[in-house]
């Protein structure tokens, strides 16, 4: 008994729990990982990005500022950059027209929220391989959507734009991303207490005024990083233009792989993709000011 | 339009035409029924309290006025015309929250304006509007806050205006100072009455706190398990209980039971005269009408009494007394520390108010 209090005791030493030690132990590994298999690859590909390349394919360690001009010159480079801004704006978009309506209804609306909810999150637990595959049989020459289309005699030929083009990739990334902007929505409407609006309706204002002067200013912190994880992981995307996007859907990242890859330019890889971080970093930050901007707690 | 209601003690004379009026209303969340053939009026400018424990269905009632709730049958009129059919926001009545619910993305002055820029008044009506009601519970300074920023007294008085600053026919108040600490509770329960009899608006207040009840309204109705238990005056609800619930949940009693035959009850030792018939009967008999036995011995009701404890509450002191039968009763005297030994008490027959039983719930509370 005695020894089970002391051993009791010894556990729980709260000097020892706020120690300067104690502290130290459980925080050095998890820095440690960071710092050994994130911030030190960073350096060395920041490193990369101003060196070059040899006509012999050999890295040559000297700085230059090439890549990141070659970056802007390069039509085919910014104009990439360019495209897949265009795209992770649309897909940002077209899923934030989804997943708000559908996090407001189950929200707002819906009887068995537990079951729609699930319903919502349970595609995520799919392979994104497999739903991009499964895009390429729906929208495909052959595939499901066309071969309908000519069954009930709208289309006489396969519709040939569906698949391999931009509007593929959109769609599929929509499709991919709308749980990610549907949750911080939802989670943001569920934390509106709900005599606020009964108030509002109190006050004399109707369910469509209390759904603009209250609800929707409330849920602002939800939409913009629902809006943010729609945007981010969009730009970065390479799967879907890789198996959707066909020559005219090729995005950034894609670029970037075949950088790292077959054309064996590791430098001017590095500088895009410290390019893309930059963008992304800075939008995270933009996101992040205006979500506290518009949060009461 | 509305008569200011005097303070006096009288409920308010029925012959006025009730502002609003709630006939046989029914309540039940599936099968529990919530509120239970609920009649009651209230008339123009009338503090009107609906009290009751956590559970008597009194939030629900205030709720079905509101407009949040719908009521399963029965029927409420304002003015003379329904008012239950209409959705919350065309209803010309306000409702004080009981966490406040202002908004926490508007300043004080817009969670103050929110109900007339609803309305499309002109916006420098807006403004002058909201600066008289800011002004009224000097909030002026606290204009550009937002409602996070200031303290629950004030959020609370804010709450208030922007109810009363819409100029409803009716206030509905769920609770509102329950979320505040004693003092700034009594503080504001006087400055809440004052404004009522300023502004002449009637108040339907929510509240399980007898004394509260009891220092704001005009009426009180007391609310138990969904069922109208007494509708009357603070003075007549106390002073004539008409149920042994009413006479325990208001203020502390003892009540007797006893055998009434031929005009006298008997309780224990204890005799006196009432207009009961015969059989057997209930009392309500309150603590301070008990008192020392003084020289005049008319008309009387005499006994003597062992002191068991003391409880101090300040001005007073709550006596336990032992009876010589062994009946116990609660006794209020003067403040005094060492209360020893046998007293004679008397308390006159008209003091043992008759009341209906009712199922006791309450424990006895001191």
């Amino acid at each position: 008994m005695l020894c089970g209090r002391t051993l009791l005791s010894a556990a729980f030493d709260f000097d020892f729990m706020f120690s300067r030690a104690y502290r130290a132990a459980i925080t050095a590994p998890p820095l440690l990982w960071v710092a050994v298999f994130l911030l030190a690859p960073y350096a060395i590909l920041f490193c990369y990005s101003f060196w070059s390349v040899s006509s012999s394919q050999d890295i040559v360690r000297s700085w230059t500022g090439d890549n990141y001009r070659q970056l802007l010159q390069v039509n085919v480079y910014w104009q990439t950059l360019l495209r897949s801004m265009w795209i992770a704006a649309q897909v940002m978009i077209f899923s934030l027209c989804l997943g708000y309506p559908l996090a407001y209804f189950l929200s707002f609306h819906a009887k068995r929220k537990d079951l729609l909810y699930q319903l919502v999150i349970i595609p995520l637990w799919v392979s994104y391989l497999v739903r991009a595959y499964a895009w390429k049989t729906i929208l495909g020459s052959d595939g499901v959507l066309n071969t309908l289309l000519q069954y009930v005699h709208l289309t006489t030929h396969p519709l040939d734009f569906l698949l391999y083009s931009p509007f593929a990739v959109v769609l599929t990334l929509t499709h991919i991303y709308t749980p990610f902007t549907f949750l911080p929505i939802y989670a943001a409407l569920e934390h509106i207490p709900r005599n606020l609006m009964e108030a509002s309706h109190d006050l004399g204002a109707t369910p469509f005024q209390t759904f603009w002067q209250v609800i929707f200013p409330l849920s602002i912190p939800g939409v913009l990083a629902g809006a943010t994880f729609a945007f981010v992981l969009s730009l970065g995307d390479f799967l879907a233009p890789l198996l959707l996007g066909g020559p005219s859907g090729i995005m950034i990242s894609n670029i970037v792989v075949s950088l790292f890859g077959a054309a064996y330019n590791w430098p001017l890889g590095a500088a895009i993709s410290f390019c893309m971080l930059a963008l992304v970093l800075g939008l995270l930050f933009l996101s992040e000011s205006l979500e506290k901007k518009w949060s009461f707690k | 339009m509305a008569t200011i209601s005097q303070p006096t003690t009288s409920a308010i004379s029925p012959s006025a035409a009730p502002l609003l009026e709630i006939r046989n209303l029914a309540k039940s969340f599936g099968k529990t029924a919530v509120l239970r053939d609920i009649s009651l009026q209230v008339a123009e400018g009338e503090f009107l309290t609906i009290l009751g424990e956590s559970g008597s269905g009194k939030t629900t009632l205030l709720r079905i006025i509101a407009g949040f709730e719908s009521a399963t049958s029965g029927e409420i009129l304002m003015g003379g015309e329904r008012l239950d059919h209409l959705p919350p926001y065309r209803r010309r009545v306000n409702t004080v929250f009981q966490h406040y619910a202002l908004f926490p993305h508007l300043t004080v002055a817009e969670n103050v304006g929110y109900g007339l820029k609803i309305a499309r008044l002109p916006q420098q009506e807006v403004a002058t509007r909201v600066e008289q009601a800011l002004d009224m519970v000097k909030m002026t300074a606290y204009a550009a806050s937002k409602p996070a920023k200031i303290s629950g007294g004030q959020q609370q008085r804010i709450a208030l205006v922007r109810a009363l600053v819409n100029r409803p026919r009716l206030l509905l108040l769920d609770e509102p100072l329950s979320a505040l600490d004693a003092n700034l509770r009594r503080q504001m329960q006087v400055e809440l009455k004052s404004l009522q009899r300023e502004v002449g608006i009637s108040f339907v207040f929510v509240t399980h706190d007898q004394e509260e009840a009891m220092v704001m309204s005009d009426r009180i109705a007391l609310l138990r398990g969904g069922e109208l238990e007494q509708v009357a005056s603070p003075r007549e609800i106390y002073n004539r209980p008409a149920t042994a619930y009413t006479a325990q949940f208001i203020g502390h009693t003892n009540l007797l039971s006893g055998e009434v035959k031929d005009g006298v009850a008997r309780c224990c030792d204890l005799t006196w005269r009432t207009g009961l018939r015969d059989g057997l009967g209930l009392f309500s008999l309150r603590p301070e009408n008990i008192r020392l036995a003084s020289a005049d011995k008319s008309s009387k009701v005499r006994f003597r009494g062992k002191i068991l404890r003391q409880a101090f509450h300040g001005a007073t002191e709550l006596l336990q007394v032992q009876c010589s039968d062994g009946l116990v009763l609660s006794i209020r005297a003067a403040s005094q520390e060492n209360w020893n030994g046998d007293i004679e008490l008397e308390f006159s027959p008209a003091d043992a108010v008759p009341v209906r039983a009712s199922e006791i719930r309450q424990q006895e509370r001191t």
